[in-house]
């Protein structure tokens, strides 16, 4: 995979620029509003990783490097799982069962709605970094080559 | 029967029918199950295998000696996959397993007990979060198993 599309595209450029604060607005509609509607961190995190990837393509891979860096995507892989472990041993520390969100607040569905907020939060950097790190992987290899 | 070397128009397929699936789910008003598969078996996996082949080759190898084992598990895999949905309930019937344990239960109390109107993430989420979990950590050991095989470079060359 070449590092770039294009050397130089404008159509392509400014429709990435477009696209991309749009696509990763609507992930962050998707993670915060999975309570509601349908969507959350699964779908989320892959949404986002995609603006990343849009991005890497149209750009190059060294401008989104800037960003996603290997360092950066490895902690915020780990930070979700931990995120996620983390409110299942919280609650176990408050007396429950593990995963019981019942706990976590005053209120039984306040501390549902916390619970779920969170381990989705974790799911979501989780994956979107998952998927960055596969993508980096991959593209990152075919252009060495 | 189809027949493609052409794996570029094969992955093409996949996506296509990713998409399908999608539009399947859609219509059996499951519209979470619907946005992932849009989401990761249409763009993702899509995506991943057009990378895996600009990594390797476009066209499969042409094998001239023809291998009928693989031609047999295959079909023997399929007859016991088909002969177990034999034992499947029917569409909508009200008497299947699925609707007659936790399901009733989960939506009867889910307002209650969780208070969020989506059903679907209140059970991902908090009834069954210990298998979402699970699924979490399978993601993960992808990633780790990704880097493991492609990601790390020898120290001192530079990217």
């Amino acid at each position: 995979m070449r590092a770039a599309v294009q050397p130089y595209n404008l159509v392509l450029r400014v429709a990435a620029k477009m696209l991309i604060p749009l696509i990763l607005m609507f992930a962050l509609y998707v993670q915060f509003h999975g309570e509601i509607g349908p969507g959350g961190g699964f779908q989320a995190g892959v949404i986002f990783s995609a603006a990343f990837v849009l991005y890497a393509l149209v750009f190059g891979m060294g401008l989104a490097r800037a960003v996603a860096t290997e360092r950066v995507l490895r902690v915020l892989a780990a930070f979700g799982m931990l995120l996620y472990m983390g409110v299942g041993l919280a609650s176990l520390f408050a007396g429950a069962n593990f995963l019981d969100f019942n706990v976590l607040a005053q209120d039984r569905v306040e501390g549902q709605h916390l619970g779920i907020f969170l381990i989705e939060l974790g799911i979501g950097m989780t994956v979107a970094a998952v998927m960055m790190t596969m993508f980096f992987a991959f593209a990152e290899r075919g252009a060495k080559s | 029967m189809v027949r493609l070397r052409n794996l570029f128009a094969v992955v093409m397929l996949f996506g296509i029918y990713s998409f399908l699936t999608a539009a399947l789910f859609v219509t059996l008003d499951a519209v979470d199950v619907a946005f992932t598969e849009a989401a990761v078996g249409a763009g993702i996996s899509t995506f991943l295998l057009l990378s895996t082949l600009a990594l390797t080759v476009r066209r499969e190898k042409v094998h001239h000696k023809r291998n009928l084992i693989p031609l047999l598990v295959v079909t023997a895999i399929g007859a016991t996959l088909v002969y177990g949905t034999l034992d499947m309930p029917y569409f909508n019937d009200p008497h299947a397993p699925v609707h007659s344990h936790v399901a009733r239960h989960y939506i009867e109390a889910t307002e209650q007990e969780v208070g969020v109107p989506n059903l679907v993430t209140a059970v991902l989420a908090s009834y069954r979060g210990y298998d979402t979990l699970g699924e979490v950590t399978v993601i993960f050991t992808a990633g780790i198993g990704v880097l493991a095989l492609l990601g790390y470079r020898k120290r001192g060359s530079k990217p």
